[in-house]
């Protein structure tokens, strides 16, 4: 490969995102990671998002803790009691050693010291048990009630926002998110508040046990900070090359398996093999660099706190000679100068951790903030049942209010009446049926039912007047007797087999080795497309709505089947008002209006006859003369 | 594992290097604390400053030595682990080019794109963790042990008796939390399915009114969640404290026994301070074990899925052929007899006693109902399948006689589900054939009916398409395929329904161009609609498997009903109008 066609290959496939390119976290999993070995383990270099609002973010947080004040005044007591112990316990060694160095140490003295040592290390494993148990109480529980109202509120949001947003991206605030925040929850809180208490804790110990050693220790750690940064810049930098290289190589990999039938029909194995290959190396090689200065924080940080537990050694076994300093004091010394920047790095982390949590909490509250589907208005009015009588007028929308979808639009469609659109995608077919049963309200003009303004009918009323089949088949997990059955959620099983003997799916349900009771998994893929839209089209048979909205119901079923499908779809559509959309012309020939919609307008109205007669463009459509894409 | 270790050779010394570098670490972490000892026991004890600086200068000297083998083992472990990784996935890659596509079938392509990226990835990292913990925490473990038997044997026994309950006390909290993990990562699974499906039907949730009861449903999802995290977390958070009390509990035996000896002035006081540290190490070498363990189960299950891929049989090569160096020359085709099943056990048989020939030039139609086995029947031409029984012959050869490069050489085929890659329009077309010239493909364009609107495009033929051909539409995209196909100058032609987006009107214009230029060329053409092949020399009606109509289209109408059928359900108006 040339060199111009490497870099074309890079080009291609460089993604802009290099979020999702480790390969993610999969599905996450709430807290407990297990332990990290040394400062900056693995992670250091990502981008930490920083959150907005920092202040209000914590404030909604801690909303969710409000309801556990008591039981999290209770773990701030045992983190400090837990914390407390493990320094009094390790420097309980002083008096001991002490004690054994020096003349007039006995067994007994011995004894009753070890006996306080162990209590107060009883103390700290107790509050440290007590403090995890209670706390991952608090926040799994926390963590279910910020999960129950994001999911509450995005099913009020309305259609718009799903319209608008990225799916992937509602999901990650479920998973990613949320993720960072029960992390934080978990572990972080509490272990910020137990390193600071140590590093305290630490420093006034060492200082009350020797100044100058302090001194000493003290002063180096601004030195392994200043080795951390260096060490974490160049890491990140070569971290960003690796997860751009891995992006890339990721993109390939997704396209070209995706399209391996296709690359093997033109024989082109050996090509694909070289690029990948190439891809492949220049990661490796970016990865190396980029794992080699993420691997060496550990080393680097850890062997630079053996200097200067050296160091003190070194210096305090001097000053034992010189200054009388006490062996036992040496001994926690050494101890401490060893820990002391231990705490001080996992600060720095967790600040890490802290603030992509925050970040990732001030992203679920946006959700939360969006504003809902209007509240329907005081007068209302119910509706239980209605006739169907659907009337447009002078109907006008836009998505955006700079652009008109659909000018004008006035129709009546009566009981019983098959009303059909045809017209090229983006002509606005799919946009009148989502204003009729209000997924977008219209900015002009009115729709009524049975002569009440859609927009005064409650809106659970109106929406439980249409069924709708859509084109994207959407099952749920589940059996396809529940699937069924998500029409009228009392339907009962005759009910159930019936609407499916309408849909002409009873056929297929039956030869399925489960029947009824065949479980749906992962949006019915073990279903063809077919069989997933008479599965639909059954849903909406069996709720009683007497107005029907089919858009592009059957576009997946070949057309001898669909003809077989055809006398149910009449029952189904004999007592109902019908609005129908398809693509396929010979689906709406027996309608009793076919309107012809282009760039937002109504350009033909007629039956079929008419409409040929007419040798317009439904003509043109009908004749093939015109490509309906 | 054996197949692992060609992955490992040409990296043998990083692999060797690795490991040995952090085993450097180790050992002066060990020998830190014996140091420090010496300098109370003998510098402190007899007052000698010098001494004392001797031997501060040496375990500041060993913390550098420990440094630069902690760094030198961070190198190599990666460039060890990493390489393996690479090669890997090359070979996996490559593994996935020579699947038939039956193979590419039974994994399904989304399956095989996770085991390339996220499976080799956790490979990976295991590895290299491992590398960096292989030695480092057995070797902590064994030389603080050792260091503790030099110093002190009786005090050091109280290992031996700790060691053990240790042990069983940990592998029983993970062996509790463990299935409780699994248990949490169904319902965790559940619960995402329950989003996912959620956000993918909000209209048919509202258009039902049915935001209360995914609510609830939720609302048991997150419940079942939460209870289940709960009873996992419950078991786990024993780890922590259970060290604590056993770490705890060796120090204050250690303290007890070994102040008793000092007191006794059998032992020195230096020598239970480093012990006391040595209690620490053995410890946390333990706790670092368990995670190296834990981790590697993960990759396990990761291993087991590129194993699979590894392992897989293509059963579909063409190391038997017979006559590898014949080329299609004719494009004429026969089928004898063949018969063809999905699945080896399955019942059903998707073709059933196939007989057809079509001879070369000729252009023939297939049609019949969604899932009778059009796409099947022509996929056994440039052996895409195998047949089950029966044969297959293009140019009087057997399919399986060719080299499979000569034979899909010979054969255009434009798939149904077909695809368009990143890069222009230009690049896309190229993969029919990389060496043709810019007329050539001009002329492959206008005879597909894709030029007028390539033209139309601001960047023409350097048009960037994004990802799957995205910026085009459905018609757009299948006359791009079909270009793509013709620059092949196949001597057969496949169409599998790839102008169902495209117009009448154009697809005839592309039926036309056929007949002009590709008048040598066999074409075979897969259909929905009965207007695209109604002018073929042959058609064949497909139903469940078998033929049940061959013929012209007036012969069709007269004598068999599927097809009356399917042309009743198209065109009974039409022709009216």
């Amino acid at each position: 490969m040339d060199e111009k066609r490497k870099e074309r290959l890079v080009k291609k496939y460089a993604r802009k995102s290099s979020q999702e390119a480790f390969g993610g976290r999969g599905p996450g999993s709430p807290g407990g990671r297990g332990h990290k070995r040394g400062p900056g383990g693995g992670r250091n270099g990502m981008p930490v998002k920083k959150p907005k609002d920092t202040k209000a973010a914590i404030r909604r947080l801690l909303g969710y803790l409000s309801q556990d004040t008591g039981k999290l005044m209770f773990v701030f007591f045992c983190v400090i009691a837990g914390t407390l112990a493990s320094l009094i316990g390790s420097y309980m060694l002083r008096p001991i050693i002490n004690g054994l160095t020096q003349e007039g140490g006995t067994p007994r003295k011995l004894l009753l010291s070890l006996l306080a040592m162990a209590a107060v290390f009883a103390v700290g494993i107790l509050a440290q048990y007590l403090q995890q148990r209670i706390m991952i109480t608090i926040s799994q529980g926390a963590l279910e009630r910020i999960r129950n109202d994001l999911f509450a509120r995005m099913q009020k949001l309305p259609v718009r926002f799903y319209d608008t947003n990225n799916n992937g991206d509602i999901m990650s605030r479920f998973t990613n998110d949320l993720d960072a925040v029960g992390d934080m929850l978990n572990n972080t809180v509490v272990q910020i508040i137990s390193s600071v208490i140590t590093v305290v804790g630490t420093f006034c110990l060492m200082v009350y046990t020797n100044v100058w050693l302090t001194v000493i220790t003290v002063v180096s750690v601004p030195l392994m900070m200043q080795a951390a940064g260096f060490v974490a810049m160049r890491s990140r930098k070569y971290y960003q090359a690796q997860q751009a290289a891995l992006g890339t190589l990721n993109g390939y990999i997704e396209e070209t398996v995706t399209g391996q039938k296709v690359v093997k029909v033109f024989c082109h194995e050996e090509t694909a093999q070289e690029e990948f290959e190439y891809l492949n190396y220049d990661l490796r090689d970016k990865q190396i660099l980029a794992q080699f200065f993420g691997g060496i924080m550990g080393p680097v940080m850890g062997n630079l706190s053996q200097v200067s537990y050296s160091l003190t050694a070194m210096i305090g076994g001097i000053l034992c000679v010189l200054r009388g300093f006490d062996i036992g004091g040496l001994t926690v010394f050494v101890n401490y100068s060893r820990q002391f920047s231990r705490p001080i790095n996992e600060l720095s982390m967790q600040m890490n951790t802290i603030f992509s949590a925050l970040a990732g909490a001030e992203r679920v509250f946006k959700i939360m903030d969006e504003e809902p589907e209007a509240l329907d208005s005081v007068d209302a009015v119910a509706l239980p049942s209605c006739e169907g009588h659907v009337v447009l007028k002078d109907v006008t929308f836009g998505y955006n209010p700079d652009k008109t979808i659909l000018k004008n639009i006035s129709l009546y469609a009566k009981p019983g009446q098959k009303i059909a659109f045809v017209g090229s995608t983006g002509a606005g077919k799919t946009t009148i049926t989502n204003l009729i049963n209000r997924f977008y309200d219209i900015d002009a003009g009115s729709i009524t039912i049975d002569g009440v303004d859609v927009r005064s009918i409650k809106r659970d009323d109106l929406r439980r007047n249409i069924a709708m089949v859509l084109q994207d088949t959407h099952l749920f997990t589940g059996t396809i007797r529940e699937n069924i059955r998500y029409g009228r959620l009392d339907a009962t099983d005759e009910e159930v087999v019936e609407a499916a003997k309408l849909a002409s799916a009873d056929h297929f349900i039956k030869r399925l080795e489960h029947g009824y009771d065949t479980v749906i998994e992962g949006d019915g893929a073990n279903l063809s497309q077919g069989q997933r839209q008479l599965l639909n089209i059954a849903r909406a048979a069996i709720s009683k709505a007497p107005i029907l909205i089919l858009d592009e119901a059957t576009s997946s079923v070949d057309t001898r089947t669909e003809r077989h499908i055809e006398h149910g779809m009449d029952r189904l559509m004999a007592q109902r008002t019908t609005l129908v959309i398809a693509h396929r012309l010979s689906t709406v020939r027996n309608a009793n209006a076919i309107m012809v919609l282009e760039n937002g307008e109504i350009i033909e109205r007629g039956d079929h006859d008419e409409l040929l007669a007419m040798k317009g463009r439904y003509y043109e459509l009908y004749t093939g003369k015109k490509e309906l894409d | 594992m054996k197949r692992y270790g060609k992955y490992i050779k040409p990296y043998l010394y990083a692999f060797i290097l690795g490991p040995v570098m952090m085993v450097t670490e180790v050992l002066g972490e060990v020998l830190l604390p014996a140091f420090m000892a010496d300098i109370i026991n003998i510098g402190a004890a007899n007052h000698d400053v010098g001494y004392i600086v001797q031997k501060g200068l040496i375990m500041i000297a060993t913390a550098f030595v420990m440094m630069v083998g902690g760094v030198l083992g961070a190198w190599f472990s990666a460039k060890a682990s990493l390489s393996f990784g690479a090669d890997l996935r090359r070979d996996v890659f490559a593994k996935i080019q020579t699947f038939s596509f039956a193979n590419i079938d039974q994994f399904s392509t989304g399956s095989l794109v996770t085991r390339l990226t996220n499976d080799i990835t956790q490979v990976q990292n295991v590895l290299m963790m491992a590398l960096r913990m292989m030695l480092r925490a057995p070797g902590m473990l064994i030389g603080a042990i050792i260091m503790a038997f030099v110093m002190n044997r009786q005090l050091a026994l109280i290992f031996l008796v700790i060691l053990p309950v240790m042990v069983v006390a940990i592998t029983t909290v993970i062996r509790i939390a463990f299935p409780r993990f699994n248990v949490m990562q169904v319902k965790l699974d559940a619960l995402n399915t329950n989003i996912q499906e959620v956000l993918n039907s909000v209209r048919v949730i509202k258009s039902f009114v049915r935001e209360e009861y995914q609510e609830e449903q939720f609302k048991k999802a997150n419940r079942d969640l939460k209870e289940s995290g709960l009873r996992a977390f419950k078991v786990v958070i024993f780890q922590m404290p259970l060290m604590m009390f056993f770490m705890n509990l060796t120090t204050l035996l250690v303290v007890w026994f070994g102040g008793n000896q000092i007191l006794g002035g059998i032992m020195q006081v230096g020598d239970l301070i480093a012990f006391t540290t040595y209690v620490t190490q053995v410890l946390m070498s333990l706790m670092m074990l368990a995670m190296v363990l834990l981790m590697s189960s993960r990759a396990i299950a990761s291993a087991r899925r590129i194993n699979e891929v590894l392992d897989t049989q293509v059963e579909l090569t063409d190391e038997q052929a017979g006559q590898p160096q014949a080329v299609v020359k004719r494009g004429r085709i026969e089928f004898k007899d063949v018969s063809f099943r999905y699945y080896k056990n399955s019942e059903e048989k998707v073709l059933d006693g196939i007989n057809l020939t079509v001879e070369p030039g000729q252009t023939v139609g297939i049609i019949g109902s969604t899932g009778c086995g059009k796409t099947t029947l022509v996929s056994m031409i440039p052996r895409l399948y195998d047949v089950d029984a029966g044969e297959v012959l293009v140019d009087g050869i057997n399919v399986k006689d060719y080299s499979l490069r000569h034979l899909r050489e010979g054969v255009g085929m434009v798939l149904q589900k077909n695809v368009l890659f990143s890069g222009t329009i230009l690049e896309n077309l190229q993969w029919g054939d990389e060496n043709a010239s810019e007329e050539e493909i001009f002329a492959a364009a206008r005879d597909a009916q894709a030029d007028p609107f390539v033209k139309n495009l601001t960047d023409g033929y350097h048009t960037e398409l994004g990802q799957g051909g995205v910026n085009v539409s459905g018609g757009q995209k299948q006359r791009l395929c079909i270009a793509r196909a013709l620059l092949k100058k196949p001597k057969i032609l496949i169409l599998d329904d790839s102008t169902s987006a495209v117009d009448t009107a154009t697809e005839s214009r592309i039926r036309e161009a056929f007949s002009t230029t590709l008048k040598e060329t066999t074409k075979l053409i897969i259909a929905q609609r009965i207007t695209s092949v109604i002018e073929a020399d042959q058609i064949v009606v497909l139903d469940e498997g078998k033929v049940v109509g061959l013929g012209g289209h007036r012969e069709l109408m007269d004598s068999c009903s599927a097809y009356r059928e399917i042309y009743d359900s198209q065109m009974k108006e039409e022709v009216l109008a």
